[in-house]
């Protein structure tokens, strides 16, 4: 099969089955839904993991090169003779990645629903929305033209605001879905306006073209655009701000992260597939896009490097004081996006292209391992019914494939070699080595965290207690525990895929080097992690809380997420609400609505005054008239015009 | 006894005229109206033909017009008659007080 019709079918499967069972509605499909879905979406992956291997091992590479292949093309919108909306299919190294990792994940959250969602009525939209998902993000990776980005990015916004929200009844949950997508669609603002602005300085919007017009540094498109200056930076460094932002603000970068920890009252499959794996890399994923822009202005890189790095590093340690095992998670995603961010932000060209390598690959390991993590999270939570660490304690023996997967996930994360993790995180930290210390630190302190704050999720759950058996519950389904085993497998696995030879910066392969030396540092801090929430969390009794109690004003700053929720909500209720939209609100109440009220009440008062003449008796109008016959006569008679 | 003069005449039409309209404002009673709408037409009648006969002797202007005057009033007499009936069918009544819907 060619592979262009491959992709159509890649993006039209999901949509199809989308439309078939948003159309049935709830209380149709309960039982048949689940393996619809799950059967197209096995159709899918196959389609989509053969495009990828096409392209990977059979056209993409042209003179040793992996370069962008554009597999179909047609003007959608022509505004102007030299500027149109082109709708395409862009298949190069990174998208066909992502292709892959969201069809195949999609497959695997799929597949466990099947088991999690099982005696839910609402399983026709529950598989709707994810289908809907699946085929935006499919979109969304594969879009050539930046505004057909756009429109997917919108779109996965949609599924997650859907699945967020799925369970309805819980004030918490559609608290949660209203906050998710306010807070995107602000940062969305931001990517618009970034778009409309590259738009206007490469003077198209196809991806290619603005890539070879705007990377050249010595093209007039690049030096119009960097020489036209606006509140001291120039027009590029803006557009690539503003871009970041919308990328930020899904990818939960700080300050735009609120959203992500709250996004866990969806169901856990959905928080596997979304916010893991899938939806909150579209930031790094259109920084990546992008990334031949990006690296021609030093200020835009620097924002996404230290973005990604502060955002790594207070994720980190608010994950350490969390209580709730998807919130430690959703913690643990931010800070790993951080990592990527920082990564792709210290990144160089060419031959130092290493960090675009590594946060390519970061994505690629930290898919499989943190939707591993949350299945596991919802394996357990399917048990135990809580998502509180309190409540668990001692699953290991009642758990054991959930708890060997879990394992090698936290380890995975942590950087142990040989999991997917610590390759990744290897070259990270040399890209951050070679590009700017201040960031390797950050990262070197992050990886020690990390360390502590899975194991300390690690230990609560399965060990802490002993023997506490909940429920007498048996552990999950086979089709809970087949993705998860899939999965493990693949985290032990991937870190052995020869990343730098597919995906890089500019097509070239790169030699991969794992440099012994290197990495003791961060493999010691990791272990030092493993072994103090060992030391705090392996048994029973009081060591955390003494230690909670020894850290004081830190520990209750981290635990109330350093106040950022409370920062925006006085921006908005005491600047916003009272400083702006209290006087609006005045004004327009008295003054414009006032205008047109006091008019009409006027006019009101009058008409009562005269309406009493309208008596409805015929002798009174008659009298009117000969009465007016009169008064015309008088005035011709006065006037003199007889 | 002196000859009648166009004033008189036009005196008389004038008397006619404002008994007419006394009778329409004052009279509650629909035929009674109506009878005083014939009297103010029919002073009108008088002096058109008083016209004609004291200022053009030589035309017949005003005597055509004053026929044709009688010709409406005649058919105006069958409408009024018809709404009057009408209106007692629908109110039971042919006062002018019992028709008040058109009222604010």
């Amino acid at each position: 099969m060619p592979v262009d019709s491959c992709l159509f079918l890649v993006l039209l499967l999901p949509l199809a089955v989308f439309v078939l069972l948003g159309l049935g509605g709830k209380g149709r499909f309960v039982n048949t839904a689940g393996p619809i879905a799950t059967i197209m979406l096995l159709v899918v992956t196959g389609l989509a993991l053969y495009a990828a291997g096409e392209y990977f091992f059979v056209f993409g590479k042209a003179g040793g090169i992996y370069r962008p292949a554009l597999l179909f093309s047609f003007t959608w919108l022509q505004f102007t003779p030299s500027l149109a909306i082109n709708m395409g299919l862009l298949l190069d190294p990174v998208s066909a990645m992502m292709i892959a990792i969201i069809s195949f994940v999609s497959l695997m959250v799929h597949l466990f629903s099947l088991g999690y969602m099982k005696g839910d009525n609402r399983q026709g939209p529950y598989y709707a929305f994810l289908s809907l998902f699946t085929f935006s993000m499919l979109g969304l990776v594969l879009s050539a033209n930046i505004f057909q980005l756009y429109f997917f990015w919108e779109l996965v916004g949609v599924s997650s605001y859907l699945l967020i929200g799925f369970y309805y009844q819980r004030g918490a949950a559609v608290a949660a879905a209203k906050k998710a997508f306010i807070v995107t669609r602000f940062a969305d603002l931001g990517l618009l306006v970034g778009i409309l602005i590259i738009a206007f300085s490469a003077g198209s919007l196809d991806f290619a073209v603005i890539i070879s017009r705007l990377s050249d540094t010595g093209s007039s498109w690049a030096r119009a655009a960097s020489g036209t200056g606006f509140l001291g930076l120039s027009l590029l460094t803006w557009a690539l701000v503003l871009v970041f932002a919308g990328g930020a603000g899904k990818s939960a970068m700080f300050p735009l992260h609120i959203w992500l920890p709250d996004a866990m009252e969806g169901p856990t499959p959905v928080s596997a597939l979304i916010h893991a794996a899938t939806m909150v890399v579209a930031g790094v994923f259109l920084v990546a896009r992008l990334f031949p822009v990006f690296v021609t202005d030093v200020t835009a890189l620097g924002l996404v490097a230290y973005t990604g790095a502060i955002t790594a590093v207070l994720a980190a340690i608010m994950a350490c004081v969390q209580q709730d095992i998807k919130r430690v998670l959703a913690y643990s995603t931010m800070s790993q996006i951080g990592y990527m961010m920082l990564a792709l932000g210290v990144a160089g060209r060419g031959g130092e292209g290493l960090g675009f390598m590594a946060a390519m690959f970061h994505l690629f390991t930290h898919a499989f391992f943190k939707s591993l993590l949350f299945l596991g999270a919802g394996a357990i939570i399917h048990v135990v019914h809580s998502n509180n660490m309190q409540d668990m304690g001692g699953l290991r023996k009642q758990m054991p494939v959930t708890h060997t997967c879990f394992l090698i996930a936290c380890l995975a994360i942590s950087g142990i070699p040989p999991l997917a993790g610590f390759f990744s995180k290897e070259e990270i930290l040399a890209a951050a080595w070679e590009g700017n210390r201040v960031i390797y630190c950050a990262g070197l302190l992050v990886s020690g965290f990390t360390a502590f704050y899975m194991f300390r999720l690690y230990f609560s759950i399965f060990w802490s207690k002993e023997d506490a058996n909940h429920h007498n519950q048996p552990e999950a389904a086979v089709t809970m525990k087949l993705p998860m085993l899939i999965l493990a497998v693949i985290t032990v696995l991937a870190g052995f895929v020869p990343f730098s030879r597919f995906v890089t910066a500019d097509g070239v392969s790169l030699a991969a080097h794992i440099d012994v030396i290197f990495s003791i540092a961060p493999v010691a801090l990791a272990c030092a992690g493993i072994g103090l929430a060992a030391y705090y969390y392996g048994r029973p009794g009081d060591r955390p809380v003494r230690a909670a109690r020894a850290f004081g004003a830190i520990y209750r700053v981290a635990l109330h997420k350093f106040y950022i929720d409370e920062a925006y909500l006085f921006i908005t209720r005491a600047i916003v609400f009272k400083g702006i939209g209290r006087p609006s609100a005045w004004f327009d109440r008295k003054a414009v609505d006032g205008m047109i009220n006091y008019t009409a009440k006027g006019i009101g008062a009058f008409s009562g005054r005269v309406k009493g003449w309208q008596s409805g008796r015929l002798q009174h109008y008659a009298l009117y008239f000969i009465a007016g016959v009169g008064g015309l006569i008088l005035l011709l008679w006065l006037t003199g015009l007889r | 006894m002196p000859p009648v003069s166009l004033i008189h005449i036009l005196l008389v039409s004038t008397g006619l005229f404002f008994i007419g309209m006394y009778g329409l404002f004052t009279r509650r009673n629909l035929v009674t109206v109506l009878m005083a709408v014939e009297l103010m037409l029919n002073s009108v009648n008088i002096n058109f033909i008083a016209f004609n006969r004291y200022l053009f002797p030589g035309r017949l202007d005003g005597v055509f017009f004053t026929l044709f005057n009688i010709a409406i009033a005649a058919a105006e007499a069958a409408v009024a008659i018809a709404i009057i009936i009408n209106l007692y069918r629908t109110h039971r009544s042919i006062d002018v007080e019992g028709a008040q819907e058109m009222k604010y």
